[in-house]
């Protein structure tokens, strides 16, 4: 299966078909009295998406959305419910089909949202960052791996001896840059970010992106990039993913997606942005909140709060389709109504 | 030096405010020596990272500031009137009364185990001379002017119940029960999602030009503050280093901390390979340098920044605290 003629063009990861349900249901006695049903949170329901190798994809939605399920089902933080994962061409996400999922895994890493939560406090920086290389049996020897974590500080700009110092003797950024540092220590190829620069300050988050967009062009990394805040992805980002209660709603790539977002649902997010440039534009607020995802709409999901909702929408929940390369899954761009 | 109002038109004043913490390694000066006034129905932003001061300076100025951290300097005077020597009692008066405040996280600044009835009608009863029939309506209406739907069946409901976005409503119902002049708003959108953002920011900006409240609107959302402020005062390491109409200061930066830091802000539809760095972070508290707290990250230091700290500088209609802006008048005071 594994062509190797076919293996350029072949995407690194492909997501076909991912579905992640949550039980949520009450405690087995409250159902038999209360008679209720079993009921589940549908976090991630049957999304498909492709990364390039050297690509940057992002997935952006409101909280909730299921954008960063999708992360940790990819990096084996969470099993599939159902569909596939696929890298490099073998499968990796139900658990009795991946053989070589722990193999392949190792080829990925992660990296947190809060860098307050994600560093082991009682560690030295120097252990934390070499906990990989230990792991993955990388290197051998106490001086090599010394010497290999010296290397990874230096690259995310921290000096070696910062290695001897504990987590809490460093600011918010210089933490991200610990993981970071953790991150690389794998070498891995591919990094799942899920929310990385979130809780920093604007002037930090500056210094991370740089840092995390110089390390793809020198070690030729491939991201998974996970975000609420759309500035940051047109920043980083080759190609976008809007998600909405737990689908995709339009992925494409990222200048044809701010430019021309075809999806209600992504036209009403880049609205809601705020306007640095001080346009005068007047906003028009979008009404309504994100569903619940226990009890989602029926049809499409959005349509409670799209202005061009009609009947079919309620009933009929829509397929993606694509139109010169964008896929968008909405029933008034496939009929033509807008768009 | 430029007035935006004589202190006889503005609401609210705050005069070379200092606020200390004092610690077993020493006294840490959290916020030093900041001035600004906001005019009635005006709202000011007041943007900076963390640990810039901002919470601390409306917390000042609500008289919410938690021990140790105490006033050291300074005068806080609404409407002609000197605020921060109160007694507690007085100052419980006027906070909520005159002043109202709305928080970052709406599920903390609700009661969970009292209906939004309850919250509210309490706060109105403790403010206006109204009977319960009368201060139940007035929760009506003002549930009605936040925008929750159904606000007649949602006002007995419970904090648990609403959304975030609907919380956050219910606080901002909370701080307008008693008509206040000026609402300290800390973070009031932080904890919310961009569409559910847009749609305080529009709700807040529309009541209080109806009502004529003046705002004080704190946060590190560059772009909160210019969709919704007219003047803006940046903030760092305690100290303002940029006040001013928000077009200048957002359009046209001066101070190289606002300079840089709007540079750093990605922004869609221009695309840059690289975002402009400020290189280090904030100082700590207790390390502020000597001279300009901006110095050790300023690419246009001088030796001057390193040994004196500068004052606020008029430059057009704003006024900059950097040793590049007003070089004229100081040589002139040399040349004396």
């Amino acid at each position: 299966m594994n062509d190797p003629g076919k293996k350029s063009v072949a995407p690194l990861l492909s997501v076909d078909s991912l579905v992640r349900y949550f039980d949520v249901s009450a405690p087995f006695l409250n159902r038999v009295i209360e008679r209720l049903d079993r009921s589940s949170v549908k976090a991630v329901d049957g999304i498909s998406f492709d990364i390039k190798r050297g690509e940057t994809f992002s997935l952006v939605g409101e909280s909730g959305c299921g954008k960063s399920t999708v992360a940790r089902l990819i990096v084996g933080l969470y099993q599939p419910t159902a569909g596939s994962i696929q890298y490099e061409g073998v499968e990796i996400g139900p658990r009795e089909a991946a053989a070589d999922r722990k193999r392949m895994q190792g080829h990925m890493q992660m990296i947190f949202q809060d860098p307050y939560a994600s560093l082991n406090p009682r560690w030295r920086v120097a252990d934390i960052v070499a906990e990989p290389i230990h792991v993955r049996g990388i290197h051998k020897g106490k001086a090599n791996i010394l010497a290999r974590v010296g290397a990874l500080l230096t690259q995310v700009g921290l000096s070696p001896a910062d290695g001897e110092r504990y987590p809490h003797e460093f600011s918010g950024g210089q933490r991200q840059r610990i993981s970071i540092a953790r991150a690389l220590a794998g070498e891995p190829e591919f990094l799942v970010c899920d929310e990385p620069t979130s809780a920093l300050d604007v002037s930090v988050q500056a210094q991370i992106l740089n840092l995390m967009k110089e390390l793809q062009d020198r070690l030729g990394l491939t991201y998974l990039f996970i975000s609420h805040d759309l500035a940051v992805v047109y920043h980083v980002s080759t190609k976008v993913g809007v998600m909405y209660l737990g689908r995709l709603v339009e992925w494409a790539e990222t200048k044809t997606l701010f430019e021309n977002p075809r999806h209600p649902y992504t036209r009403m997010l880049l609205d809601a942005i705020p306007d640095l440039e001080m346009s005068g534009r007047q906003r028009i607020p979008v009404a309504g909140e994100v569903p619940s995802p226990i009890n989602p709409p029926s049809g499409c999901a959005f349509h409670p709060r799209c202005p061009h909702a009609e009947e079919r929408c309620r009933v009929e929940a829509p397929m993606p389709r694509v139109y010169d390369g964008v896929h968008v899954a909405c029933h008034a761009v496939a009929d033509g109504r807008i768009g | 030096m430029y007035q935006p109002n004589s202190s006889s038109q503005a609401l609210l004043s705050v005069r070379n405010l200092r606020i200390e913490f004092p610690t077993r390694h020493g006294t840490l000066v959290a916020v030093d020596d900041i001035s600004f006034d906001i005019a009635p129905g005006e709202i000011l932003g007041v943007v900076g990272e963390s640990g810039a001061g901002k919470s601390l300076t409306g917390a000042a100025i609500i008289g919410l500031l938690e021990p140790p951290g105490r006033i050291a300097q300074g005068e806080i005077i609404l409407e002609g009137r000197r605020i921060d020597n109160l007694p507690y009692e007085e100052l419980r008066r006027i906070r909520g009364r005159r002043i109202g405040a709305i928080f970052q996280d709406p599920l903390t600044s609700l009661n969970p185990l009292y209906s939004i009835s309850r919250q509210l009608v309490e706060t109105i009863q403790t403010h206006l001379p109204l009977n319960d029939r009368e201060a139940r309506a007035r929760a009506l209406e003002l549930l009605g002017e936040v925008g929750i739907p159904g606000a007649a069946e949602r006002i007995d409901h419970y904090p648990h119940q609403f959304s975030g976005g609907m919380r956050q409503r219910v606080v901002i119902a909370l701080a307008l029960c008693a008509e206040p002049r000026l609402i300290i708003a800390d973070e009031p959108t932080t904890a919310l999602d961009v569409s559910i953002q847009a749609q305080i920011i529009s709700l807040l900006k529309g009541l209080c030009r109806e009502h004529g409240t003046a705002v004080m609107l704190v946060t590190h959302d560059m772009g909160v503050i210019a969709e919704a402020a007219d003047r803006v005062a940046v903030m760092y390491s305690g100290r303002i280093a940029e006040i001013g109409p928000v077009q200048e200061v957002v359009g046209a930066a001066r101070h190289p901390y606002t300079h840089g830091l709007m540079g750093s802000i990605p922004s869609i539809g221009r695309h840059v390979d690289k975002l402009t760095q400020i290189e280090g972070s904030m100082p700590r508290l207790l390390e502020i340098p000597a001279g300009c707290a901006f110095n050790p990250r300023c690419e246009q230091v001088m030796d001057r920044c390193r040994v004196e700290r500068p004052n606020l500088q008029t430059a057009q209609q704003s006024q900059v605290a950097c040793h590049l802006f007003g070089m004229s008048t100081v040589e002139a005071s040399a040349g004396e």
